[in-house]
């Protein structure tokens, strides 16, 4: 019997901790499988965030770092500067990338750093509850935001891939969603350039997943998805805000 | 024995760390380890080394773990206010076992305080210094030349017990210049199959964590480790004895402090004062041993400090209530002279 | 046992550290224990610079100097602030370009040498610093060597700017042959 569908190897045989719904094991498996096509597992190093995907370092089976909350492009770093050979991702949530990590995140797009990020937004602190991200939309509910976020008090979102393309260190930064089929596979694609970009030793390459939170949203799966087209799609618009091979 | 050479504490650390097989250095500007940087930013890109400014102290840290996770030798430098940021990096790399070298040059404090030499992050380095159970071989240098020293027995120790060992220097040894000898050899490589360099699928993956949401399994790592510094305690030890034969007062002090004190103590034994001196040279793990047997024969103590007084409470738990302890100190960045010393000592003799 | 503790002070850019690792290089090279401990920080920017340096025959204590046996001011208010703290007996290089008064102590030997002038009129004003250093090394005896002397300057002049060694070298002449 033909083989049409089965688990990249790449990612771990061991049942993932994730809420029923939530969108962090689709973008594992995207990763994962652009990890098998490129066949660099060997020499792929993961470096974990601290938040929801902390657990990552169990997911993957190439070697795998937990780094403390928002530090991880700083580890990336050192693990990169190390053996420039080897192929170095670090898979971040929001809070983790875009509150407390912000300079680091800045600094090693900066740099042009030749790491991958994957950086997931959700607009939430998933595995502290539902706080307030800084990605959170205006309006929005979370525990620390009950009537809902404030913009006069605590400031509006920030959109990083709009805000990294400022810079002129990164090579490639695109935003991308994994709430439908069609989506899926565009994040697919952005994902392997990512991880080609740096076999290549081209440089910085994020790719922000717009992510749903079914639990902390308050919703279904299916209304989850929905929302992101509806909120968060319109203030995060999918596509490429700087890719330096395409300008050549 | 090569030749000896003029060099600053600060450049001397750097030169050793090199010797001792080190092409890793991340660093952030503060005064006064900035030479460490300096001196690193000039010879890491001539022989195939990293030398990196990062984007802060916290950064810089990070950078570090990244570096020794992959399993190979690497270090920062700080002043004071720096190594207060970089304590979330020490508490990781003592979570995840991972071996580093860190030098902090210390100033006055607390706060921004100032620039000028100090001993009072005595507590931070040999508590621990952040978060969590955990410890740092902790080995303070008393000339230039143990700035080298102590830096290639740092990178050794730190290989040897999968931990953090800081170097905690002040100002003046930072700044000064003396002779030194440079005669340092590569230590033995220490094999590090944890390391997460590539599977190169051929193992399992490697993790590197720190993070154990189980307490009885997290328990069981502290509990582990702790073991490993029992062994550190009975095997690691250093300090120097200093007229300590026939002594009668004993002078306990470290790094500039403890030089400043054989001054006084020369003066003192000129007068006919039984005074000796011990220097601990590591500051974790104390020398309790050797000052419990002096409080065997001593009648007296005095802590010589750049602090408002940190050692001396391990002093008083090793002298364990047989003989007084007293303290004579500068602090804020001002250092004790040594008729201070000299007139501390004299009162004691009375 | 013989220790001599220097002090050079004056204002950052004067030469000070130079002078002073020149010494303890002079020192190391003929077999003595030595340090140089610089003051660091702002300061060196504008107000006092100074800089410790020990040559002794016997281990280096405390490489802090508070009690000199020499002092070499370069202005005012190094010669202010250190004045006093020179042991008795010791001796006070001045700089009398840039300090008009005299020392006020008479329980030390006090030199003085217009070195800025010497320096300027010789076409090197940033070596006044050297000049003084040849005048201390002649009070002290340490001018019939000159191959010693051109040995420790090779050890803080770097190859890459050789004709300064013969520059130094005659400033500090000029300091050794200066007579008041």
């Amino acid at each position: 019997m033909a083989v049409v569908f089965d688990k990249p190897h790449a990612l771990a045989d061991v049942p993932l901790h994730y809420c029923p719904g939530c969108t962090h094991g689709i973008v594992h498996r995207l990763v994962a499988e652009v990890i098998d096509e490129l066949g660099i597992e060997g020499r792929t190093i993961g470096v974990a965030p601290v938040g929801c995907s902390v657990m990552a370092y169990d997911y993957f089976n190439c070697d795998m770092i937990e780094a403390a909350h928002g530090r991880a492009p700083a580890v990336a770093t050192g693990v990169k500067r190390s053996d420039p050979e080897n192929i170095v991702f670090t898979y971040q949530g929001d809070g983790d990338l875009a509150s407390i990590g912000m300079a680091e995140t800045v600094h090693s797009a900066a740099r042009n750093e030749n790491i991958t990020i994957i950086f997931i937004n959700n607009a939430i602190y998933g595995m502290t509850g539902g706080q307030m991200a800084p990605t959170s939309l205006p309006g929005q509910v979370t525990q620390t935001s009950p009537y809902g976020r404030d913009t006069s008090l605590c400031g509006f979102p920030i959109k990083v891939c709009e805000m990294l393309s400022q810079l002129d260190g990164p090579e490639y930064l695109e935003r991308v969603a994994v709430n439908n089929v069609k989506n899926v596979k565009n994040a697919k694609k952005a994902i392997k350039k990512a991880f080609e970009n740096q076999v290549n030793g081209k440089g910085f390459s994020l790719v922000e997943v717009i992510s749903s939170c079914p639990t902390n949203w308050g919703m279904t799966p299916k209304k989850a998805l929905e929302w992101i087209d509806e909120k968060m799609i319109p203030y995060y618009p999918l596509g490429v805000y700087k890719d330096r091979s395409a300008e050549k | 024995m090569a030749e000896k050479v003029l060099m600053k504490g600060n450049e001397a650390i750097a030169e050793a760390a090199i010797l001792a097989g080190c092409r890793h250095y991340f660093g952030y500007p503060i005064t006064p380890q900035t030479e460490v940087a300096a001196y690193m930013a000039k010879r890491m890109p001539k022989i195939g080394g990293t030398f990196l400014q990062a984007e802060s102290e916290i950064a810089a840290i990070n950078m570090v773990y990244g570096v020794s996770a992959t399993g190979k030798r690497v270090m920062t430098s700080s002043s004071s206010p720096g190594i207060s940021l970089k304590g979330e990096g020490l508490s990781y790399l003592a979570g995840a076992d991972l071996p580093a070298l860190v030098v902090n040059v210390q100033r006055g404090g607390p706060g921004l305080g100032g620039i000028q030499p100090s001993q009072s992050d005595y507590f931070q380095a040999t508590k621990g210094g952040a978060h969590g159970d955990f410890h740092m071989i902790v080995l303070a240098p008393a000339s230039v030349q143990e700035m080298a020293e102590l830096t290639v027995k740092g990178f050794d120790l730190a290989d040897k017990y999968r931990m953090t060992a800081m170097i905690l220097a002040d100002g003046t040894m930072g700044q000064m210049m003396e002779p030194v000898s440079l005669d340092f050899a590569e230590g033995e490589k220490v094999e590090k199959p944890w390391a997460t360099n590539g599977t190169k699928m051929a193992r399992p993956h490697n993790v590197v964590n720190s993070l154990f949401l189980k307490p009885e399994q997290l328990e069981k790592t502290n509990f582990e480790r702790f073991e490993r510094y029992e062994t550190i305690k009975q095997n690691e030890v250093m300090y120097e004895e200093y007229m300590m034969e026939d002594a009668e007062i004993c002078v306990v002090a470290f790094g500039i402090a403890s030089r400043v004190s054989k001054n006084a103590i020369n003066e003192a034994r000129a007068k006919g004062i039984k005074v000796g001196l011990i220097r601990p040279i590591t500051l974790w793990p104390f020398p309790e041993k050797a000052i419990a047997a002096a409080a065997e024969k001593v009648k007296k103590f005095i802590s010589v400090e750049l602090s408002m007084g940190q050692m001396i409470e391990d002093v008083r738990l090793a002298v364990n209530g047989k003989a007084p302890v007293t303290l004579c100190n500068r602090t804020g960045g001002m250092i004790p002279e040594p008729e201070q010393v000299l007139a501390a000592i004299t009162e004691a003799a009375k | 046992m013989s220790t001599t503790q220097y002090l050079f002070a004056g204002f950052g850019g004067q030469g000070i550290l130079f002078s002073g690792k020149f010494l303890a290089y002079k020192g190391l090279m003929d077999g003595a224990n030595v340090s140089w401990l610089p003051s660091y920080g702002p300061e060196m920017r504008g107000g006092t610079a100074s800089c410790s340096v020990i040559v002794s025959d016997t281990p280096v204590g405390s490489p802090i100097v508070s009690r000199p046996d020499v002092l070499i001011a370069m202005n005012l208010p190094s010669l202010d602030k250190y004045e006093d703290a020179v042991v008795s007996g010791g001796t006070i290089y001045v700089d009398s370009t840039l300090i008009e008064r005299k020392v006020k102590r008479t329980d030390v030997k006090a030199i003085y040498i217009p070195a800025t002038k010497l320096a300027s009129d010789n076409g090197t004003p940033t070596l006044a610093n050297m000049i003084i250093m040849g005048k201390v090394l002649s009070e002290e005896g340490q001018f019939e060597n000159e191959e010693g002397i051109m040995a420790a300057l090779k050890k803080v002049i770097s190859a890459k700017r050789a004709d300064m060694l013969d520059v130094n070298m005659n400033v500090m002449r000029l300091g050794h042959e200066y007579a008041e």
